[in-house]
Order: C-alpha cells, then structure tokens, then sequence
C-alpha cells in the first residue's frame, strides 16, 4: 500500500496527494452535513435547540461526549507530544481520563437533576440571583472561547499540512471555511444534529485510532516491549523517553508547572461547559451516569491507542521529521498514517482529525450560544421575559457572532501547540466554574456573594496569571516574540495550582462573611431534586 | 402536569423552618405532597428514606473521590520527583512508569463501573421510592 509518493513525502512539506485529501475531506464534510440536516427536524423550541429534546440515550450521549471532548488535542496533540517527549505526554492523557471520575461520582446526577440547559440553572436554583447567572454566563463563555481558539488554532496547522496550503491567506482562508461550515451545523442541526455529528464522528475516530493503533503493534510484532525498545532507539534522547522528567523534570519550575497541570486536568473536565450541557440532553438522571460511564470507556481506550500512536510515530516517523513538518507536533499521527497506508490511510486520518476539529467547534459554539441566549439574555436583560421562539433566534445569531470572533481568533492564535492550549482552557474551567458548582450542591451554607467572588475570582485570576506567565512574554516560545518585553512574573505556565485552591477559597472567604444567611429552603429543595429527581426537567419522548 | 415542574416561588416561601439537623436520620416517613407543586423540601430532607439516600451516597462518594485523587496524586508526585522509581524495568523495556501508568486507566474503569453497579442496586430503588411517593404512583 506505500506508493511512491509516501516514500519521498516526508522531505517535502506536502504529504499524499492535495487532490485525494481534499476528495475525502470533501466526503466527510458531506456526510456529517447530510447527518446534521436530517437529524434536525424542527428545532424550534428551546428543549429542542438545547438539549436535543432530551430524547438522546445514554450511550448515545456517551459517545457525542466523547466526540466531544476528545478534540484536535487528545488526537493529535496528545500523540504528538508523546512522539517528541516520550512519557510526559502519557501525563497529559491520564489526566484527562481521571477528570471523568469527578463528573461521574459528583457532577452527573446533580446536575442532571437540577438544571435546565447550562451551568447557571444549576446556580439559579440554589442562590436565585441573576448577578450570578451573569457570573457563570462570563466565566462559561470566556472558557468556550478559549478552547474554541484552540480548535481553530488547529485547524490551521492541520490543513497546511493537509492540503498542501502553505500561504498565510491560503491557512486563513480555510480556518474561514471551518468557521462556516460549523456555524451552518449549528443553526441547521441545533443541539440534535451536532450530537448526532459528534456520534458518527467519535465512531469513526475511535475506528480509525483503533485500526492504526493495531496496524502499528503488528509492526512491532505485537510486543509493546520491542515498541518501546525501537522508539528510544530511533530518539536522540534514547531510553529517557520511556520515563517521565523529558518535559517537565529539567528544572524546578518545570516540575511545579506541571503539578499546576496535573491539577487543572484532573479538576477541568468537570467545569467544561460544553461537556456539562451534554449532561442535558438524556431524559433522567439515571441516562446522565450510563453516559458518562460510556465515555469513559471511549476515552480511556482512545488514550491507550494514543499511548501506541505516539510511540509508534516516534519509532517509525521519529521526532525531527515530526517537527519539521508544518503543525509540528500535531502531524505525528498523520505522518504515520503515511508511512503505514500511504496516501490513502493518510488521507482519512487526516480528513477523521478534520472531522473531529469541525464537530468539536460546533459543539462549543452551541454551548457558548445558548450560555448568552439563556443566560444573558433572557435570564439577566429580558428578567426571564423572554418568549422560547426570540431565546432560539438570540441563540442563532450569537453562533454566528461566536462563529466569527473563533475565525479571527483561530487566524491569530495559529501555530501555538492545541494541547497546551487546551491546558489552559482547563485551567480556567476549574478554577472559574467548578467551585461554585460543587459549593451549591453540597454546601448547606454557600451564598450569592460566595458564588460571584469564587467564580470572578477564580476566572480573572486564571486569566490574569496566564497574563503574566511565559505564555504571553519572556521566552523564547511566547505569544509576545519581541524579548524586550517581559512582564512574566508568574513563572509556570499554568496557573491551575494558584488559582483553583483561591477560587475555591474565595468561595468560602465570600460565604462566611456575607451578612445574609443561605437560603435552607432552596438548598433543601436543592438537595432532594439532586438525589432523587423530584421535579426535575422530564425527557422528551420517553 | 405541574408536579414535574414545582413552580419556584413555593419552596423558598417555606424558607423559616431551617434544620440544623438535617443529616441526621429522622424516624419520620416521607410525606405526601398535599397539593401538586407544594411538596415540602425541608420534610423530605428531613425523612428517614431521604436521609438513608444521602448517607449512602456520601459515604460512597467520599471513600470513591479519596480513592482517585489519592492515587492520581501518588502517581503525579512519583512522576515528577522519583523518575528513577518510574525507570526500574518490569518486562522488557516496559518500566514502572508505564505500568502505573496503565493502572490509572484500570483504576479508572474499575471504580467507573463499581459506582454504576452499586448506584444500580443501592441507591436506585431507594430514590425511585422517595420519587415516586412524592410524585404520585403510578407514573403516567
């Protein structure tokens, strides 16, 4: 199956043939666009445009949240900093996996039971107050913006390497296009279309990782050993690959910077917007934990064919040709896609990653648009005025608003490294969202003005911190190049040990010193719909 | 059907009549909701069957959160401070690392599906129960 043309490929920048590639991205843009058309089916009430009529089963669910979460990141990220770093991205997958046991065990349920269609229904119940509601609407959309960026980042480097695009207003162009394309999925498939994307999607993603993954073991002959024996020898750093400290144990800093990591991993997922408006979408609490428990499946097995992927890649492509192809890191597994099944294995590989950048923007953009329609219009300017038909227009528009500021974001965030990005994104989520999700389901006293200082606090300190880290200026890889200007006081990257612990902290500091005492009724009410599912928001047509 | 969706100004009229001593068990049945919509939150957190819930679920929750969070972080402070532990080789060029790593994953599944099950059998019944007399039974 190698052609002639895998075999020169990697000296070039262009892998496979442009035309082939584009056939199958082509392929793939229609399927899913056929998916999301006819799956939409009216769409006109905001159960409908939000939470799919809540009609989606609990496998189901599972699947388009692990189409969800697992992004441009977890497929290409993940194995590409395996196949440059060795172990340290084997760190990064594993806590993206833990995360899940904190949705399951303490966010699912709950959550289920007490919302409606976002994170700030969860709030209003208990605390009623919309300076809240405008609070987690803030921190939901500054976090959706953020991974959004991360996506489009992606999307740029992939199709460079994908389509032979190399001009700058040739990647624009096409981050333009992924805009487009995901902002018809939005308004045209609404909640139920883009779950059903996010389903074929993870099907065929999971498929494909698979296949490679077996594809690459054989090569080895079956032996994970004689794997990991052929990718040190291939990398310059040898044996060190194969333990953790390549990335993180060079110096001190780099060792608290990925403590602060770990941390943000393993407390992000359960503050991921898009991830807990998925929560909505099943008719009971019950259907809420067999999805995650489903995803949890899909990803862990997902992250052990990473694990493969990213080793094989370094064996089989190695680290230098891997960062001498545009993306860098993030064309690890297409590159060796190429060299398994030449042009046409690469050109699916490539065209499932697109795939996979195209739906997880769509879901984002279905979060973050119906956060501001919800939220902060009909909750906060209308007072809950609103009539169901105008909150769905606002919701449209807003995808259209969101749809644009990610292209034009996604065409000046290209080029930085999608996973650590994502980091980012995580770390923002747990410190600005998960406190006062877990304060008002399980803390009797938790108040209003607990929720605003945990929430505002944790997001401009997460924001602030990534503000003056070496993210932004002072070395070599930062957003600001100019070395002149350095105001990177901070010295970790991440800021999820710093201000998850405050945002949490504030929370209380905001509770005990708030004059007026929680409201026992509500969190009364609060406690019994959580855990029994008294009054809870019924599913569609079951 | 009102039931499902208690109008929101009612509970938070009953707001005067605050239990410090909710968690514990109270030897009184769940009551009955006199009129739809007006199911009274603080007597049902107050009943023997609701508090029987909570109890089993915290307990099962707080051994299951300190179980993964504990062992996530043996496994992040090893990773970052006791490299030459994770370096030992086990089989072949497959090192401690590796294997712990790996572990996460079972781990992962393990309590994954033990919390499925025991929700399944131990909690389940116990709130379709509390549910159910609360809502009316049967169902529609």
């Amino acid at each position: 199956m190698t052609g002639p043309a895998a075999a020169g490929a990697l000296a070039s920048t262009v892998v496979g043939t442009p035309a082939l590639n584009f056939v199958i991205f082509a392929f793939f843009v229609a399927v899913t666009l056929v998916i999301a058309v006819s799956a939409a089916g009216g769409n006109r009430s905001t159960t409908d445009y939000y939470a799919g009529g809540r009609a989606f089963t609990g496998w189901q669910n599972g699947i388009a949240i692990g189409g969800d979460y697992l992004s441009a990141a977890s497929f290409l990220g993940i194995a590409g900093i395996i196949a440059i770093y060795g172990y340290d991205g084997f760190l990064y997958s594993i806590g993206f996996l833990v995360g899940w046991l904190l949705v399951l065990l303490l966010i699912s349920e709950p959550f289920r039971n007490t919302g409606r269609y976002t994170m700030a229904d969860v709030l209003d119940l208990r605390l009623k107050a919309a300076p809240v509601r405008a609070a987690a609407a803030a921190s939901t959309l500054t976090v959706s913006l953020f991974y959004l960026l991360a996506q489009m980042a992606g999307a740029g480097a992939l199709v460079s390497l994908l389509l032979g695009v190399n001009s700058s207003a040739g990647q624009d162009l096409v981050v333009a296009v992924v805009g487009i394309l995901m902002i018809f999925y939005v308004l045209v498939g609404g909640m139920k279309g883009t779950t059903w994307v996010q389903i074929v999607k993870a099907t065929i993603l999971a498929a494909g990782a698979a296949v490679t993954t077996l594809w690459v073991l054989s090569r080895a002959g079956f032996s994970l050993s004689a794997l990991l024996h052929h990718a040190a020898a291939a990398s310059p750093a040898g044996t060190r690959v194969l333990s953790p400290g390549l990335e993180y144990g060079v110096s001190t800093v780099s060792k608290f910077d990925f403590i602060s990591l770990a941390v943000a991993l393993v407390l992000g997922t359960a503050g991921l917007p898009h991830v807990l408006m998925r929560l909505y979408t099943v008719p009971n609490a019950r259907e809420a934990r067999r999805s995650v428990v489903w995803t949890i499946w899909l990803v862990g097995l997902f992250y052990l064919c990473t694990l493969i992927l990213g080793f094989g890649a370094m064996w089989l492509v190695g680290g230098k040709n891997i960062l001498a192809a545009p993306g860098g890191g993030d064309s690890a597994v297409p590159l060796l896609a190429d060299k398994l099944g030449g042009t046409l294995l690469f050109g699916i590989v490539a065209a499932v990653a697109f795939a996979t950048i195209l739906a997880v923007v769509a879901g984002l953009t279905i979060t973050a648009s119906a956060c501001f329609a919800h939220d902060v219009y009909a909750g906060v300017l209308r007072q809950g005025e609103a009539d169901p038909g105008e909150e769905v227009r606002v919701a449209r528009i807003t995808a259209v608003v969101i749809g644009t500021v990610a292209v034009i974001g996604g065409i000046y965030a290209r080029g930085i490294d999608v996973a650590f990005l994502v980091g980012l994104a995580f770390a923002i989520a747990a410190s600005a969202n998960l406190p006062s999700i877990l304060y008002s389901l399980f803390w009797p006293r938790f108040t209003a003005r607990g929720a605003l200082w945990s929430i505002y606090g944790g997001l401009i300190s997460a924001v602030g911190l990534i503000i003056i880290s070496p993210v932004v200026s002072g070395s070599s890889s930062s957003l600001i190049t100019d070395r002149h200007v350095n105001f990177a006081f901070f010295p970790l990257n991440n800021p999820g040990i710093v201000a998850i612990p405050l945002a949490f902290f504030l929370g209380w500091l905001g509770t005990v010193t708030d004059p007026q005492p929680a409201d026992q009724a509500r969190f009364a009410r609060m406690q019994v719909r959580a855990l029994t599912g008294v009054g809870a928001e019924r599913g569609g047509r079951s | 059907m009102s039931l499902f969706q208690p109008s929101r100004g009612n509970a938070s009229s009953t707001a005067a009549s605050f239990q410090p001593t909710w968690w514990s068990a109270n030897t009184t049945a769940a009551p009955q909701p006199s009129h739809p919509g007006a199911i009274g939150y603080e007597d049902v957190r107050a009943s023997r069957d609701f508090s029987t819930i909570q109890r089993r679920f915290r307990s099962f929750v707080r051994r299951a959160c300190t179980l993964f969070i504990g062992w996530y972080f043996l496994f992040v402070i090893l990773a970052v401070f006791a490299p030459g532990f994770m370096r030992i080789r086990v089989l072949g060029d497959v090192n401690v690392g590796l294997c712990f790593g790996v572990l996460q994953f079972v781990s992962t599944f393990a309590i994954a599906m033990s919390y499925r099950r025991w929700a399944r059998n131990r909690l389940d019944p116990l709130s379709d129960r509390l549910r159910h007399r609360l809502e009316g039974w049967p169902r529609p």
